[in-house]
């Protein structure tokens, strides 16, 4: 029997982390993570945890302390936002070239400047070739399920690689909803006991973890965690499946909504989904074949599988969330179009950057979306590759 | 632990982790040596300070005598010929551009 309970998104993450009941948390606040490591750090005062909890003077020291706890056998977590992350940077991809399975919420939140602390991707999609896994979620039963989830999937010895689940700031960070807990013991059944992979506390077996690893095997171990990536992306498969008997949730790689015989269709990530799917409902009333693909792991990138699932959809719009500035469109357009490339008269496909700052995306901006998608299905043609969707002209 | 000459990346340890202790005499580490030291046996005293100084373990020794140098190990650093007293202010150890040695 689960638990409904009112949580925002932060609420149900912090509860997630005391369920787990990481070995060492090393964190430093920042909006909208804040309440996450201000809620657990309660949990450690109160007793409620075994945790050692760590506070220290930056994400780079948060970091820094997370991998040496995670590499000295012990179950490590840390929670950022933005700038944080940012602050991380050296060691987010240290911790995934080290193999070490953290695990870390990232609420997400507009990278500065100019200065904002409401939601955009661009921080999680600036780290997204960092090696590390990730998961964004919809909602805060999503970020929830998500953040236990991966603690099976970045501790499975195939994988060995951290995580980083994400929920849009302030959208579900900070709003109340309905969810389902777990009961503790059920959580500690899941993820089970943690045997960590060449602990350097094992003082039997001593190791050197993260020497220098220069031109004649660094390679060779790029490839390692290239390949790890790659066994990913069955795993998460595998625990979503065991998870689903848990809770009667299921999980994929990415959602589809009402993608049977679309001819339209939007591809999106994190809460602006739950939007676009009531606008889906309202077309598919009008008779419209509309459908949406949300993307839930975007690291492993679901290349075949997104392919798979838009080869009969005429006209395809990618939401990005964030810009690459790279003067052509989003990370996730470039991602999903490049999926696309091998797909014989495959859908055409288009950008929409949204959302940045922490711009409202409402019912009607998508509803133009949908639209355009609709004129693109009927002439076949593209008049626009990229659109700032809500941006003022 | 040694990895065969042959090993691919399926083969060794994850991460470059090396997983046994005092396993650097596997591993030779002379092969980006500029100079070498050169022993010039009627200057040495054999008083080891060459043995003493050298931050690896490129300097063999037997008997309480000076033995030899062990190449696979020595890197140039050039400390031992530093350090070398000599007899009458002649060096027993000088160092040498390696490819003339």
């Amino acid at each position: 029997m689960s638990i409904r309970v009112g949580k925002t998104g932060n609420e149900a993450v912090a509860e997630a982390m005391r369920q787990i009941n990481p070995d060492v948390v090393a964190a430093y606040p920042i909006t909208p993570q804040t309440e996450i490591v201000q809620i657990f750090s309660s949990f450690v005062a109160n007793g409620k945890v075994d945790t050692e909890f760590v506070t220290v003077e930056s994400e780079h020291s948060a970091m820094s302390a997370t991998v040496g706890a995670s590499a000295a056998g012990a179950r490590a977590m840390t929670a950022t936002s933005a700038n944080g992350l940012a602050f991380m940077w050296e060691v987010v991809y240290i911790a995934a070239a080290m193999r070490l399975p953290i695990v870390m919420p990232v609420v997400n939140r507009a990278l500065s400047g100019p200065l904002n602390i409401h939601c955009d991707h661009s921080d999680t999609m600036g780290a997204r070739d960092s090696g590390w896994i990730q998961i964004f979620s919809e909602n805060a039963q999503e970020a929830y399920d998500n953040a236990i989830q991966a603690l099976r999937i970045a501790e499975n010895s195939n994988v060995l690689l951290p995580v980083m689940v994400t929920m849009d700031g302030f959208i579900i960070s900070h709003a109340m909803e309905v969810m389902e807990i777990l009961e503790d013991e059920k959580v500690r059944e899941f993820i089970g006991e943690y045997v960590p992979e060449n602990p350097l506390l094992d003082v039997d077996n001593p190791v050197t973890i993260g020497p220098i690893d220069l031109q004649d095997w660094n390679f060779e171990h790029k490839r390692q965690q290239a390949e790890a990536m790659r066994n990913a992306k069955p795993v998460i498969l595998e625990v979503a499946k065991d998870y689903a008997k848990l809770t009667g949730r299921e999980y994929g790689l990415f959602e589809e909504y009402r993608m049977e015989d679309a001819e339209v269709a939007v591809v999106v990530l994190g809460s602006t989904a739950g939007t676009a799917k009531a606008v889906v409902d309202e077309l598919r009333a009008d008779g419209v074949r509309a459908g949406l693909l949300k993307i839930r792991v975007f690291r492993p990138f679901p290349a075949e599988e997104i392919a798979e699932a838009l080869k009969d959809v005429k006209a395809v719009a990618v939401m990005d969330r964030s810009d690459s500035f790279n003067a052509v469109g989003g990370p996730v357009f470039g991602d999903v179009r490049s999926a696309l490339y091998d797909v014989e008269n495959g859908p055409r496909i288009v950008d929409y950057i949204y959302g940045i700052g922490g711009r409202d995306v409402t019912p009607d901006h998508i509803r133009t979306v949908y639209a355009d998608l609709a004129k693109i299905a009927d002439t076949g043609q593209v008049e626009n590759l990229l659109t700032y969707l809500g941006v003022r002209e | 632990m040694s990895v065969p000459k042959d090993a691919g990346w399926k083969d060794v340890p994850k991460a470059g982790r090396i997983l046994e202790p005092g396993c650097a005499d596997k591993y030779e580490t002379g092969g980006w040596r500029t100079y070498r030291p050169v022993h010039i046996e009627e200057n040495c005293i054999n008083c080891l300070f060459c043995w003493i100084y050298c931050p690896d373990q490129a300097i063999l020794v037997e008997d309480g005598k000076f033995k030899g140098i062990d190449y696979a190990y020595c890197k140039g650093c050039g400390i031992c010929a530093k350090e070398c007293p000599g007899k009458r202010g002649n060096k027993a150890l000088k160092m040498v551009l390696d490819e003339e040695a």
